[in-house]
């Protein structure tokens, strides 16, 4: 019950959509269809428990009074107080998503900036790695360097006011070598997914029942 | 919104913007409000984007529009959804094996097709380019080719890379470098530009040093 | 005493605080932004190959909009998505707008209004956003069948049915091209997913970090064109004529590079000098 069941509902689901791909006339493309929204439906559920775990988390710092609880008390603030806004949104304006609803300001003065900036972080990272670790030590390594240089300067309308050379050999970089690697690397890992995929259905992969 | 709304907001977000730079000097409880205020939204914001997104358009507003099969049938995916839930809770946590198992069903059945037909053969088709003669086309056609089988080869790994395959391989690996460097300069380009976002806003909307 | 001076400025300049080379980035590109002096932009065949896409499309035509990006991409995002909505409202192409990243699809939307009001074109009549729905390859394969099974109404809740721009609109077969923004995977499942099962004609927007993984849907013609970056934003407002944050961007982008290049082979020659003096010493 507790395996056997969902291992012959995985392979039941799966083989089904890939027998409706085949064959995708009736009654097969309509239950196919069925199968895709209930996929919908569920999988915003699954978006559920991971806030779940984490309301948990800091919800037993703060009770527990242990390090850090401030700051968890500001997470679970910010989380209810968003969630209020939406609410608000909805109740007032019949989506929380309207221009003039208080959830959008939350999205647009609070979620933007921060994300943004998050990530924004990274260019000094990057910057700094390109200093302290991005070395010619051996004929790979150069390669890579190299590449990397001719890109940057082919990118940028500079590298053509230095040369011809950087634009023209940037394309090129993009259009062969690098198109190539690319693609060896990806039909390797698609076919990589599909023999996975097959595991699953057979049941011979069961991590995910973990 | 109102102008007052939008400098308060225009304030607060310029407060989070230099409260998460500032983790650049070094970590500090500023820093970590913002982070920890950043999770927080974000979390809300995915409980309200279920609700209105998933829950209400689809299960609840669905039962209400349909009539017959179609709308009793809404139970199941319903069902499952909550049963999915079931993982809050030691005891029952196993039954969320179901839905996981469906939507894992789903995800296989559908990429093994996807990736063959989507990717793999239009690829492999892509990759089949003639050779016309000495020309620089013809040339680039074969570094192509060669750049994929070699690639392919450098990842194949069941036979030790000695002989005719060590040296596909060695070629390989030039056009793996040359790759990643090639990715390398686009990732910084990008990395950039996201620091240019934020110093435009910084300059524009909250010093108006700029237009 | 030269060659000694020499190695300890080596070895002080690869030691260097690394708050230092933020702070220069900083004004690297603070600086230019400010005193905005840029290049010419010079459109490559990729991003001439994507706005050609969008010109291929006549009045009434329909084009779909995905949001695959949230703010961690807007700067590189966003001005190009204004110059692909400028373009298609100048051509007066209807555009349906829908998402897979749900916390970037109100970005989409912002630009939306805006462009919108920029060419007097009206809600419902002249483009809708369906916003957001999980399990995006279900949506994706599902929407090859009929839209409404996914998104019966727009992100306000309103019935397509009721509105005259998706009134007729069942499926891909209505749609004439399918324009994604993607700072991610989602991009493979487009392609993977709808256009090789549906022969969805197809162009894409990408981050500078997913350009490189497109070119080989580009080369192998599943995609018609591709904008990569804030780069690709600047050719595409250059192709458009009408300058935005990407061409305003490039000034600051370009100097960045070159400090970046200059920490590149700085921190070479310091590798260099004291591995030299390491191996005079073994």
């Amino acid at each position: 019950m507790k395996r056997t069941v969902p291992l012959l509902i995985t392979f039941l689901t799966g083989f089904f959509l890939i027998v409706s791909f085949f064959v995708p006339h009736e009654p097969f493309g309509q239950l196919e269809q069925r199968l895709l929204v209930w996929f919908a439906i569920v999988s915003g559920f699954a978006m559920l428990l991971g806030v779940d775990s984490l309301f948990r988390a800091h919800l037993k710092r703060i009770v527990r009074a242990r390090e850090g609880r401030w700051h968890s008390l500001a997470l679970l603030l910010s989380l209810v107080v968003t969630l209020a806004v939406g609410i608000i949104g909805f109740a007032r304006f019949g989506s929380p998503f309207h221009m003039q609803s208080p959830f959008m300001f939350v999205y647009t003065y609070g979620i933007i900036p921060l994300q943004a900036t998050m990530f924004a972080l990274l260019a000094f990272y990057i910057a700094s790695a390109s200093y302290r670790a991005f070395r010619a030590r051996n004929t790979v390594a150069t390669l890579l360097l190299v590449s990397a240089v001719i890109v940057m300067l082919g990118r940028v309308p500079i590298g053509a006011a230095i040369s011809q050379f950087f634009p023209v050999a940037q394309e090129w970089i993009m259009d062969v070598p690098q198109l190539a690697a690319k693609r060896g690397i990806q039909i390797g890992a698609a076919l990589g997914a599909v023999s996975m995929s097959l595991r699953i259905l057979l049941g011979i992969e069961r991590s995910y029942l973990s | 919104m109102g102008s007052t709304t939008m400098l308060i907001g225009t304030w607060i977000a310029g407060f989070l913007t230099l409260a998460i730079f500032s983790f650049l000097y070094k970590d500090n409880p500023v820093y970590k409000l913002a982070e920890h205020i950043y999770v927080g939204v974000s979390a809300g914001y995915w409980l309200i984007y279920v609700a209105f997104f998933d829950v209400y358009p689809m299960l609840i507003q669905g039962f209400q529009d349909e009539t017959g099969l179609e709308k009793w049938i809404l139970l199941v995916p319903g069902a499952l959804g909550l049963i999915m839930l079931s993982r809050w809770f030691p005891r029952t946590a196993w039954l969320s094996r179901w839905p996981i198992a469906f939507t894992v069903g789903v995800g296989a059945g559908l990429g093994i097709t996807a990736n063959i037909q989507g990717y793999v053969m239009p690829q492999l088709q892509a990759t089949l380019l003639p050779v016309t003669g000495w020309n620089i086309v013809s040339l680039n056609n074969v570094i192509l080719t060669v750049g994929v089988i070699t690639t392919i080869l450098y990842f194949y790994f069941s036979k030790p890379h000695k002989g005719a395959l060590g040296w596909m391989a060695r070629v390989g690996i030039v056009f793996i470098m040359v790759s990643f460097g090639a990715s390398f300069g686009y990732t910084l380009m990008a990395r950039i530009s996201l620091l240019i976002g934020r110093l435009y806003f910084l300059l524009s909307d909250l010093l108006h040093v700029i237009d | 005493m030269a060659e000694g001076g020499r190695r300890g400025f080596w070895e002080v300049m690869n030691n260097i605080d690394r708050r230092i080379i933020f702070l220069i980035l900083a004004v690297c590109v603070t600086i230019p932004l400010i005193v905005s002096t840029g290049g010419e932009i010079k459109p490559t065949a990729p991003v001439i190959r994507a706005h050609a896409s969008v010109e291929s499309l006549s009045p009434g035509d329909y084009m779909m909009i995905s949001i695959d990006f949230d703010a961690t991409s807007a700067p590189e995002l966003m001005p190009m998505l204004r110059a692909v909505l400028r373009q298609a409202f100048e051509k007066d192409v209807k555009i349906i707008m829908l998402g897979h990243i749900a916390i970037g699809l109100p970005l989409g939307h912002m630009a939306l209004e805006q462009v919108a009001a920029e060419y007097d074109k009206e809600y419902g009549v002249d483009y809708v956003d369906l916003g957001y729905r999980p399990g995006y390859i279900a949506v994706m394969i599902a929407m090859g069948r009929e839209i409404e099974d996914i998104f019966a109404s727009d992100y306000q809740g309103t019935p397509l049915r009721e509105m005259p721009v998706t009134a007729d609109i069942h499926s891909y077969d209505d749609i004439d091209l399918l324009f994604g923004f993607e700072h991610g995977a989602v991009i493979d499942y487009w392609v993977r997913y709808t256009q090789a099962r549906f022969d969805q004609r197809m162009t894409f927007g990408t981050t500078a970090v997913m350009a490189p993984d497109a070119y080989p849907y580009l080369q192998s013609g599943q995609i018609e064109g591709l904008v990569g970056g804030l780069k690709g934003a600047a050719e595409y407002e250059t192709l458009i004529g009408q300058p935005g944050l990407g061409t305003r961007g490039m000034p600051a982008q370009q100097w960045a590079h070159l400090l970046v290049i200059g920490f590149i082979v700085l921190g070479n020659l310091g590798y260099y000098f004291t591995r030299k003096r390491g191996r005079g010493a073994a």
